[in-house]
């Protein structure tokens, strides 16, 4: 069931909020709202569920607008910090939507007590359904958050920073847990994230928000390797800027010329080029190419990939790469050496102050 | 201009709560605030209108008045100054050590909240009387507590105390260890570290504690009268004067009174008001 | 105004880092714990003692006499009256306050605890004057033929006024706490208005009620000024226990109006008892939540 999200403004105060957003959501589709703070992720997530209202615009789910209420939305909603409730126990929690059906659809006792042990299994929380949420982990209790806002066979599922208040190894299994999920449910899923490593883990398609308004929207691939602005840029990841001028199509930033179509109409004008630190080649040697001359400052082995922080000799601007380990080993290389740079896949942008 | 007045109007009236009962809630609530606490009260006022200042003068500057005035401040500003450190050592003693029956002292602090002000307006007067347990120490040296002024004293430094405790308290343990432990690694001995660190920290809690037992005892009637000999010009508190004169149907001068009372309880409730707000803002800055 | 004790749910770190010599400790300690027992226990100890001091019997003889047990019969009235009204009241005005935000809130709260810094004559009075026989209303309430200075509506509606913030005050803070988001999870999950508060919000505030209720109780048998004033004090018609008490000490009877101490001192112990469970279960279930 898809979700058409229409014109959409909201205004808190003289903060803008949302200003006139358009997204759709396709069936069956896993969204990521990623943004900074402040950026209407969540009080776009929040609209949806009919938790807060827009001053305009429309919310269309399954193809017929959405009712007022948020009670009448038939929209699963996981809480931040998962509001479930204190004082019923894991089965009471997930049972609640269907206990509180009118008289006529209410299933009877057998039947919810079967579909909360499904749910349960489902979640991989089988044998806690008598615990209170207190006695419970906190990937416990995101997950009893999830299965009781399955529990009402929502249209959609709507989760509001669904792992925030993880530390960091219970974030990354329930992240590929959530995914794998998706993958037997089908279910049309938004949810809203800052992490863009999230996102671009657990996402089928990204939206990108900043200041109540869509930057991007795309698959991870795509936001990843073609941000459309350089606030995309910046937000997904670490980036290096190297400052130049396009004239006739070409690029020249220091000695390195870039094909590139200017990024507007005008010739001869000042412009960035945001280079990801793994798109920076470095080499002991010329090669003959056109290179930006660069020393070791700091060398800082992460993992399988070993950071090489530069300085330019030129401008003495900070450069940041990403190498393999093989090439550190096979090229040996020490803090202070003389280092010949290439970028690789530029994106180039018209020179004015990166929005964060 | 009435057109868009009207259009925010509307907009203003459709905002949605996501939450039910919004309207229902606040509206009850304004109405049973109104029609019970705040249109009495105004009908007070309304009365104190119609004496007329010079009459209005008159009776709040009358010598039996002034007398009144004079026990009810002194009395309830030296009982709540005995709360203020009897309370700081009661709340300091509770809130830093361990000993045997420690909640049970901490709940008796609460006695004089839940007690009936005649209740104990009668259990002092029994135990300062002649044949009381304390009275009957105190007779031999001619010392008399109960049916004197001194009774007042005591009355009002019973209902007093836990305003005192419970300010402090709360602040007291919200005091971590370790800013003592900062202030004594950095060379201060214990006594500065009491005068410069915690003092400082728990005064408005001491202020506001002492102004609500102050406003207290400003109002108390129940239990003094019982310990008092409520005699006109020595041991009649304004509540008592105020009770005598509607006693002999003379309402202008019970309103008189009562407007200045009022006038100074509420001028005490914004002062304490102000206090907390100003100390909960500083402690968010911490 | 903390005008009643508010529940206590901070957790206390005892004697970290306070290194002071021992005597200095047991010192302060032990004057301490004589304050409190002189000021505060003795008194009570000694009207226990009077009430019982012509015997068991002559103590629960009291109880048959017919205008203590119908100051009795008041009291409950007042109090059966009053809590419930006022529990109405504590519970729509925290849900509006703690739950909602408009202008003017801080003003309502301040508004709200107004009873607290009136002394309870004054609350008489002010009910004297507008339903006495110099009354604002009073004259139409006199055609009306109806009674309510000097009569046991009188008590009720002064009960009322001094009670009034006891539930509320005690709500508010605590459900301002728990903020909106689980009352909001049962709304997306299909609860309607009235199942979102009986099975979510209700549960939640349980203790907090049942602490403002008592405490309200309480007050309500126990006011002995407000009621004072508009009672008159009639024998076996407008005489609340408390009011009671002052009579038979006027006419030196001191053992009922002992005996009546008692009964209301036990009732304060009960109050305190209460307060104790209440603090203990919150602060576990605040401890646990904070785990």
């Amino acid at each position: 069931m898809s979700i058409e999200i229409q014109g959409v403004s909201k205004h808190i105060g003289k903060f803008t909020a949302l200003d006139n957003v358009d997204l759709t959501v396709n069936e069956g589709e896993l969204v990521a709202l990623l943004g900074p703070s402040g950026s209407g992720k969540t009080t776009l997530l929040r609209i949806i569920a009919g938790l807060e209202t827009a001053d305009q615009g429309s919310i269309v789910i399954d193809g017929e607008q959405a009712s007022k209420r948020a009670r009448d939305r038939n929209v699963g909603f996981v809480f931040q910090h998962y509001a479930l409730f204190r004082h019923m126990s894991v089965f009471e929690n997930i049972a609640f939507g269907l206990r509180v059906r009118p008289w006529a659809t209410r299933p009877k006792n057998a039947k919810i007590r079967e579909i909360v042990l499904s749910l349960l299994k489902l979640v991989q929380l089988e044998g806690l359904e008598k615990r209170y949420p207190s006695q419970l982990s906190g990937g416990q209790r995101q997950r009893v958050a999830l299965a009781r806002a399955l529990a009402i066979e929502p249209k959609v599922l709507l989760l509001d920073e669904p792992f925030g208040a993880l530390d960091a190894r219970v974030r990354q299994e329930l992240r590929r847990w959530l995914r794998r999920l998706h993958d037997d449910l089908h279910m049309t899923s938004v949810f809203v994230t800052h992490d863009q490593e999230e996102a671009l883990e657990v996402a089928d398609r990204i939206v990108v928000m900043n200041h109540g308004k869509i930057e991007q929207i795309g698959t991870p691939q795509e936001v990843y390797d073609h941000p459309a602005n350089p606030f995309v840029y910046n937000f997904l990841g670490r980036v290096n800027l190297f400052h130049g001028r396009v004239h006739n199509g070409t690029v020249s930033m220091g000695e390195i010329k870039v094909d590139s179509p200017a990024p507007s109409d005008q010739d001869n004008v000042p412009v960035v080029g945001y280079v990801r630190p793994h798109d920076i080649t470095i080499a002991k040697s010329r090669n003959g190419k056109a290179t930006i001359e660069a020393k070791i400052q700091h060398i800082n082995p992460v993992g399988p990939i070993v950071r090489v922080e530069l300085e330019r000799l030129d401008d003495r601007q900070p450069i940041a790469a990403e190498i393999t380990r093989d090439q550190y080993y096979s090229d040996s290389y020490t803090v202070g050496d003389l280092v010949y740079v290439t970028p690789t896949n530029v994106g180039v942008f018209l020179d004015y102050d990166p929005v964060i | 201009m009435s057109a868009a007045l009207q259009a925010t109007k509307t907009t203003k009236s459709r905002k949605h709560h996501v939450l039910p009962g919004f309207g229902l809630s606040l509206g009850f609530t304004i109405f049973w605030l109104s029609a019970v606490v705040l249109i009495p009260l105004t009908t007070l006022f309304f009365k104190t209108c119609q004496l007329g200042w010079p009459n209005f003068v008159k009776i709040v500057t009358d010598p039996e008045a002034i007398a009144a005035y004079k026990l009810s401040f002194g009395a309830s500003f030296t009982a709540a100054l005995i709360n203020l450190f009897f309370g700081f050592l009661v709340a300091w003693v509770l809130g830093r050590y361990d000993f045997p029956f420690r909640k049970f002292f901490d709940s008796i602090v609460d006695l004089p909240f839940a007690l009936p002000t005649a209740v104990a307006g009668i259990s002092l007067a029994a135990l300062y009387s002649d044949k009381g347990w304390i009275g009957h120490f105190l007779a031999p040296h001619n010392i008399k507590i109960s049916y004197t002024p001194t009774g007042v004293y005591i009355a009002l430094i019973f209902i007093g105390l836990p305003y005192v405790v419970r300010t402090i308290q709360p602040v007291l343990e919200d005091l971590e260890g370790q800013v003592e432990e900062a202030a004594e690694s950095l060379g201060a001995s214990r006594m500065q570290t009491f005068l410069r660190v915690l003092l400082p920290t728990l005064l408005p809690a001491a202020i506001a504690g002492f102004s609500l037992a102050f406003a207290r005892a400003l109002g108390e009637y129940g239990s003094v009268i019982f310990i008092s000999n409520n005699l006109p010009f020595k041991g009649e508190i304004v509540p008592q004067l105020i009770v005598n004169e509607l006693s002999n149907y003379d309402y202008p001068a019970a309103t008189g009174l009562a407007v200045v009372m009022l006038v100074t309880s509420f001028v005490l409730l914004l002062l304490v008001n102000t206090i907390q707000r100003y100390a909960s803002r500083h402690q968010e800055a911490r | 105004m903390a005008g009643a004790p508010k529940l206590n749910l901070k957790q206390r770190h005892t004697g970290r880092s306070v290194t002071k010599p021992i005597w200095v400790r047991i010192i302060l300690t032990l004057i301490a714990i004589i304050f409190l027992v002189g000021f505060l226990l003795l008194p009570l100890l000694e009207v226990f003692a009077q009430a019982f001091a012509g015997g068991v019997a002559t103590y629960f003889a009291t109880f048959k006499d017919p205008f203590v047990l119908s100051a009795i019969r008041l009291t409950l009235l007042a109090a059966a009256i009053a809590v419930p009204l006022n529990v109405v009241f504590g519970v729509a005005a925290a849900w509006s306050i703690s739950k909602f935000n408009f202008p003017g809130k801080n003003i309502l709260i301040t508004l709200i605890d107004i009873p607290f810094a009136v002394s309870p004559v004054i609350a008489g009075l002010v009910f004297l004057l507008l339903f006495g026989h110099q009354g604002v209303l009073g004259p139409w309430l006199e055609a009306h033929n109806w009674k309510i200075v000097f009569a046991p509506a009188g008590i009720v509606i002064a009960t009322l006024f001094v009670t009034f913030p006891f539930v509320a005050r005690e709500l508010i803070p605590l459900m301002q706490s728990q903020g909106t988001d689980e009352e909001q999870a049962a709304l997306m999950l299909g609860a309607n208005g009235w199942q979102m508060f009986r099975r979510i919000t209700v549960p939640n505030i349980k203790w907090g009620l049942i602490y403002g209720v008592i405490l309200c109780n309480s007050r309500a048998m126990g006011e002995f000024g407000a009621v004072y004033v508009v009672s008159g004090s009639i024998q076996g018609v407008t005489n609340t226990m408390p009011l009671e008490i002052e009579t038979r000490m006027e006419n030196f009877d001191f053992t009922t109006a002992y005996t009546l101490a008692t009964a209301l001192a036990m009732l304060a112990l009960i109050t305190l008892i209460v307060k104790t469970i209440v603090e203990y279960r919150s602060t576990r279930l605040l401890a646990e939540a904070t785990e």
